[in-house]
C-alpha cells in the first residue's frame, strides 16, 4: 500500500492537515490498515521535497495545511495506470515452507498444509465477521476486508491444489527423494524481494 | 440446546472387496445458534454426511440424534415427520417444484406436515418476506434469477418451526455477490433464528461464515477450527502489516 499515493489522492479533493490526512486515510480503509502520525508527516515532507505537494508556510506544527501542486496531480493520475509489479512471483514463505516439507524426511507434508489451512481459515472467519458486523453499510471496508478474503481464499485454493498434487503423485508412486536437488531452472525465474 | 449430534457415525458401501467407508467413525455435534461449516475435497464424505444427519440414510454404524432424539429408535413415519418439521433442506441446484409459485413451494412442507392451507401460506409469505422476497411470491421458479431461486429455497428450508438446516453446496452455482447473500442468510437464521446449521462446503470464502470449520478427508474429521476471536483482533492499532 502506497501512503504516498494515498496522501495524494486524500489531498486531491482540497487542502488538508496532516492529522485529518491521517484519520481519513483510516476511515477510508475501513481502519484495515492503520497509520501512525509520524508516518504521515514524514511522507508529507517527502512530497513536498519532490514538489508534489506544497504548504502554506504561514504555520507550523499541527495546523499547518497542505496542497496538491500540479506535478503531483500528474503523479496520481500515472501511478492509478500503471499495474503492480505481479510478473515475477514474490518471495513467498508459505510456498518455502510447503517445498521444503514435500522433501523433509520424517515430515508429512499433509499436515504441514492442514496447520495452514487451518490457520487461513481462522483468519477469513475474523475478516467475515468484520463483514458481518457492519460492512453492508461501510462500502470501503467492505472492499478492503473483500481483498483480504480473495487474497488469502487464493492460498487456501493453493493450499488444495498442493495436497491434491502430492496425493496424486504418490499414488502414481512419483515422489521426488528427498536427496533431488532442486531443478536448476528455477534460478532463472525472478524472485520480488 | 444440542439440535444434531453424531455419535462414531461410520457408513459402509458396498461388500468385500468393493468395500467403501464413505464415513468413518465421525463424531460432531452442533448447538441451537452454531453454523458449522465441513470442508473437504470430493469424495472426502461431506455429502453422505449430510444426508445421515438429515435421516434420508441410515449410518452403519453409530448414532444420530437431532433435537435430542435417537433417530435409530424411529418409524419411518416419524422420521419422516421430523423432516418436514424439524429440517430444513437446501442443494446446490434449488430443488424448487416448477410447477409452484414461489410462495407455494415454500408452505408446501407445513401443508404436507397437517397445517390448514392458508395458515401454511401465511407462515411462507412470511418466511419470503424475511428474505426479501416479497415481491417475488407469486413468481414460478423460472420467472426467478438463480440467486432468488436460491433464497426461495432457504426460507423453504426455514419455514415454521424448523430447527437444523442441511446445506449441501448452497452457493455453488451462484456468483460470488448471491453466494454471500446465501450465507448471510443461513449465519443469520442460526444467529436471529435460533436455527443450527450444516453447510457442506468446497469453498473457504463461505466457510469462513460458520463459527466452526470442520475439516474431513476419507470420512474422517480430521482437523477443525478454533472457535474464531472476536472482529477487534484485525483492527488493533499497530498490528503488523
Amino acid at each position: 500500500m502506497s501512503v504516498r499515493h494515498a496522501l495524494l489522492a486524500l489531498l486531491s479533493e482540497g487542502p488538508k492537515y496532516g492529522l485529518q490526512l491521517r484519520e481519513e486515510f483510516e476511515a477510508r480503509t475501513g481502519e484495515v490498515w492503520p497509520l501512525n502520525v509520524g508516518q504521515v508527516y514524514t511522507t508529507l515532507q517527502r512530497l513536498e521535497r519532490d514538489g508534489l505537494v506544497e504548504s502554506e508556510d504561514t504555520d507550523e506544527g499541527p495546523q499547518k495545511a497542505f496542497q496538491i501542486t500540479e506535478s503531483g496531480a500528474a503523479e496520481l493520475a500515472e501511478w492509478l495506470r500503471t499495474p503492480p509489479d505481479l510478473s515475477s512471483p514474490p518471495r513467498d514463505e508459505l510456498v518455502m515452507k510447503v517445498l521444503v516439507a514435500i522433501r523433509l524426511p520424517g515430515t508429512d507434508v499433509h499436515e504441514v498444509i492442514q496447520e495452514h489451512r487451518r490457520y487461513l481459515l481462522q483468519l477469513m472467519q475474523e475478516w467475515t465477521r468484520i463483514k458481518e458486523s457492519g460492512a453492508q453499510g461501510d462500502l470501503n471496508l467492505a472492499l478492503a476486508v473483500d481483498a483480504e478474503l480473495f487474497r488469502l481464499d487464493s492460498v487456501v485454493r493453493w493450499l488444495d491444489a498442493v495436497d491434491a498434487r502430492v496425493r496424486r503423485a504418490a499414488a502414481e508412486g512419483n515422489v521426488q527423494p528427498a536427496k533431488a536437488p532442486l531443478p536448476k531452472q528455477r534460478r532463472h525465474i525472478g524472485v520480488r524481494g | 440446546m444440542r439440535m444434531l449430534e453424531l455419535q462414531r457415525v461410520s457408513k459402509v458401501y458396498g461388500l468385500g472387496a468393493a468395500e467403501v467407508h464413505a464415513l468413518d467413525r465421525v463424531t460432531l455435534s452442533v448447538d441451537e445458534g452454531a453454523m458449522v461449516a465441513v470442508m473437504g475435497p470430493s469424495g472426502s464424505g461431506k455429502s453422505t454426511l449430510l444426508t445421515i444427519a438429515g435421516s434420508l440414510e441410515e449410518p452403519t454404524e453409530g448414532e444420530v440424534r437431532v433435537r435430542g432424539a435417537a433417530l435409530a429408535g424411529m418409524s419411518r413415519s416419524d422420521k419422516a415427520r421430523l423432516r418436514r418439521r424439524t429440517i430444513g433442506y437446501v442443494f446446490q441446484d434449488y430443488n424448487l417444484l416448477p410447477g409452484l409459485t414461489a410462495a407455494e413451494n415454500v408452505s408446501l412442507p407445513l401443508e404436507l406436515d397437517g397445517l390448514p392451507a392458508r395458515k401454511a401460506r401465511a407462515a411462507g409469505l412470511a418466511a419470503l418476506e424475511e428474505l426479501g422476497l416479497a415481491e417475488r411470491a407469486e413468481r414460478y421458479p423460472d420467472e426467478l434469477s438463480g440467486g432468488e431461486r436460491q433464497r426461495v429455497a432457504i426460507a423453504r428450508a426455514v419455514v415454521g418451526e424448523r430447527r437444523l438446516l442441511l446445506a449441501d453446496e448452497p452457493s455453488g452455482a451462484l456468483d460470488s455477490g448471491n453466494a454471500e447473500a446465501v450465507m448471510r442468510l443461513v449465519h443469520d437464521a442460526c444467529k436471529n433464528g435460533g436455527m443450527a446449521a450444516v453447510v457442506v462446503t468446497h469453498d473457504a470464502q463461505l466457510a469462513s461464515w460458520a463459527d466452526r470449520v470442520v475439516f474431513l478427508r476419507d470420512g474422517r474429521i480430521t482437523d477443525q477450527t478454533a472457535s474464531a476471536p472476536g472482529p477487534e483482533s484485525l483492527l488493533t492499532p499497530g498490528r503488523p502489516q
